[in-house]
């Protein structure tokens, strides 16, 4: 069944069908939509859409939901997220599933309130304090908003963890028409025996992020590193898109990888061999998808919506292989695929005069 | 004959870290006892805060989270939305409930949340080594208040159980203390009341308590009491602040 749906409007009805029952939030632009769209929404189906007093108190009863058994999300926007990331540590190390949502916006500061993505960082080097790992997924269509939402409620429940979903107002406020996956309509019941939800069957169940001894902290250390390793030989998502026989490696996320998309077919007009790898997964970077196409590639662009975060995790696939450059654009500006294509043509006329 | 009290069903038999005169063992106690008297230790959810008492998920039988400084609340929220049949209560000492807190338990209370509060005033930031809380007496030497708290620099003492019965939420609000054997039974009997009212459906419940902190105040157990009872409790009034349930 396909539907057309605002971005926005389309991470609330798939939470409602991966089995989201309770949201908890604090209005910030541009995430609205979602909320109200909750507000209405879960009150119809016996769920619980409750307004907290701060992002921190939102986060705080995710907390306390989740690790009563509850299947949860909460959403926000930037520096409602800074406001959550105490808690988002201790949820990461109490290892309980929910679903965290932000529509990023310009920084730092309060900034502005358009596209952005330089929450990257944030979102997948931590954010909060400790050794800790979120899950992040970059939808770039409205269709991926939905399809990775559910994906997202599933990875959260997998591996007990948060899963964070990272979009932009561009993403949030589009309409397209989505594919409605009806088989999430009744999710599966999953068993949680760590729940709190009182000692009727005798063993009692503490939810605590608090090792006063080093050892024992140490020990839960090295349990979520190894449960991280897992995720990251697991759970990498990319696409990649006319990589085939790429020379010139475009790699893009969420909103600028349709940019870049266009730029690339604008190249490939003009007879320049690029092609553009997407990262569906932050966090696990991608890096066993993309490093066959490095191996192949001349030179490979970084474009990206703030000042060079992700050029990062690039630079570290690449390793030096080859030549990495960036294309950003901050504080709320979108890049035009004509200025993506201009630095394509840039880096290949600098490839070709240092291999001439 | 020596008559050894039996440990309430909702205590685990861990022998309390408190410090000698600590009011928390006591608290625990009573709470542990109301839980027993109402028969819902199985079906309790318990939800610790940051403070001397951040361990209590040790020491109460029950399921019990632990929360974020000042969370506890919030936490709360989230468990009692998810099991609306569950007893769930929050534990938390002044400088978590009454600073870094304060907008979760004024919402929670607002909302009306069924839940209960048990709020341990103590007058000083034990955990942390007795820095000025916000409940702390002008006057009052703490070690961030060293020549005594004043007005100008610190400002005055919140008095969270009179400015929580401005609300139209809560339907239970007391203050008690447990320096002696008949304050004890008081106390005792105010937190039974808030837990029945939760069981009863009836909204946001909580009983404050006024509590000795020995070794912050730098007194004996005994001076200590004389102290609460001489300074504390002339500030902090005892008695029933909202009582609507009934
Ligand atoms: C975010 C955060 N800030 C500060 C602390 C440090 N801290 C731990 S306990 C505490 C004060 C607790 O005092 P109170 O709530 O009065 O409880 P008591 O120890 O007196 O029982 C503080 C400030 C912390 N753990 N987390
Ligand atoms: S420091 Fe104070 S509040 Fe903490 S255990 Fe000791 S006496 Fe009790």
């Amino acid at each position: 069944m396909k539907k057309l749906l605002k971005g926005n409007v389309a991470i609330g009805e798939a939470a409602i069908a991966a089995g989201c029952r309770y949201f908890f939030g604090y209005p910030i632009t541009p995430q609205t939509e979602l909320s109200e769209h909750l507000a209405t929404r879960l009150p119809e189906i016996g769920g619980v859409f409750l307004q907290a007093e701060s992002e921190i108190a939102a986060i705080n009863m995710v907390y306390g939901a989740a690790g009563a058994g509850g299947t949860v999300m909460t959403s926000s926007s930037s520096p409602g997220i800074s406001l959550k990331t105490e808690t988002i540590s201790y949820i990461a190390t109490a290892e309980l599933p929910c679903v965290i949502v932000n529509i990023m916006r310009g920084g730092p500061g309060l900034g502005g309130i358009q596209p952005s993505q330089s929450d990257y960082f944030q979102a997948t080097k931590g954010g909060g304090h400790g050794d800790y790992r979120l899950i992040v997924l970059a939808p770039s269509s409205v269709q991926e908003m939905y399809s990775l939402t559910t994906k997202a409620f599933q990875l959260a429940e997998t591996y007990r963890n948060p899963v964070m979903i990272i979009g932009d107002g561009l993403l949030g406020q589009m309409m397209e028409p989505v594919e409605i996956n009806d088989s999430f309509l009744t999710p599966a019941q999953v068993d949680k025996p760590w729940a709190t939800t009182g000692c009727q069957n005798g063993q009692r169940r503490i939810i605590n992020t608090l090792y006063l001894d080093p050892e024992t902290l140490e020990e839960l250390n090295q349990k979520l590193q190894q449960k991280y390793s897992l995720i990251v030989s697991q759970e990498q998502m990319a696409e990649s898109y006319l990589t085939t026989d790429a020379e010139y490696l475009l790699v893009a996320f969420g909103t600028t990888a349709r940019i870049a998309k266009e730029a690339v077919e604008a190249a490939r007009r003009k007879g320049i061999k690029a092609g553009l790898f997407r990262p569906i997964s932050l966090w696990p970077f991608p890096v066993s998808h993309i490093a066959p196409l490095i191996n192949k590639s001349r030179a490979v662009l970084t474009v990206e919506m703030n000042c060079g975060q992700m050029l990062e995790d690039v630079k570290l696939a690449v390793n030096g292989k080859t030549d990495v450059y960036f294309y950003g654009r901050s504080g709320g500006m979108v890049p035009s695929s004509k200025e993506i294509l201009d630095k394509i043509i840039e880096m290949r006329d600098r490839s070709y005069e240092c291999c001439s | 004959m020596n008559a050894v009290p039996k440990i309430p069903s909702s205590l685990t038999d861990k022998q309390f870290h408190y410090c000698p005169g600590c009011s928390h063992g006591i608290i625990h106690r009573l709470v542990a006892e109301a839980l027993d008297f109402h028969n819902v230790r199985e079906n309790t959810v318990g939800v610790a805060s940051v403070g001397c008492s951040v361990l209590a998920y040790n020491y109460f039988n029950i399921d019990m989270q632990q929360a974020a400084h000042g969370r506890a609340p919030a936490v709360a929220t989230g468990i009692k939305r998810v099991l609306p049949g569950s007893i769930v209560f929050s534990y938390q000492g002044d400088g978590d409930l009454a600073s870094i807190g304060t907008a979760e338990i004024v919402h929670a209370a607002a909302r009306g949340e069924n839940i209960t509060v048990i709020f341990v005033n103590n007058a000083c930031y034990g955990m942390t080594g007795g820095q000025m809380a916000p409940t702390s007496l002008i006057g009052q030497v703490t070690s961030t208040t060293p020549k005594g708290r004043t007005q100008p620099e610190a400002g005055y003492p919140i008095k969270v159980t009179e400015m929580l019965s401005t609300l139209d939420g809560p339907v239970y609000l007391s203050r008690v203390s447990v320096h002696k054997p008949a304050q004890i039974r008081k106390a005792a009997r105010s937190i039974q009341k808030a837990f029945r009212y939760q069981i009863e459906n009836k909204g946001f419940s909580l009983v404050e308590i006024l509590a000795t902190c020995p070794t912050n105040w730098k007194l004996t157990p005994l001076e200590a009491v004389k102290w609460l009872e001489n300074n504390m409790i002339p500030k902090y009034p005892l008695g029933e602040f909202k009582d609507v349930g009934v």
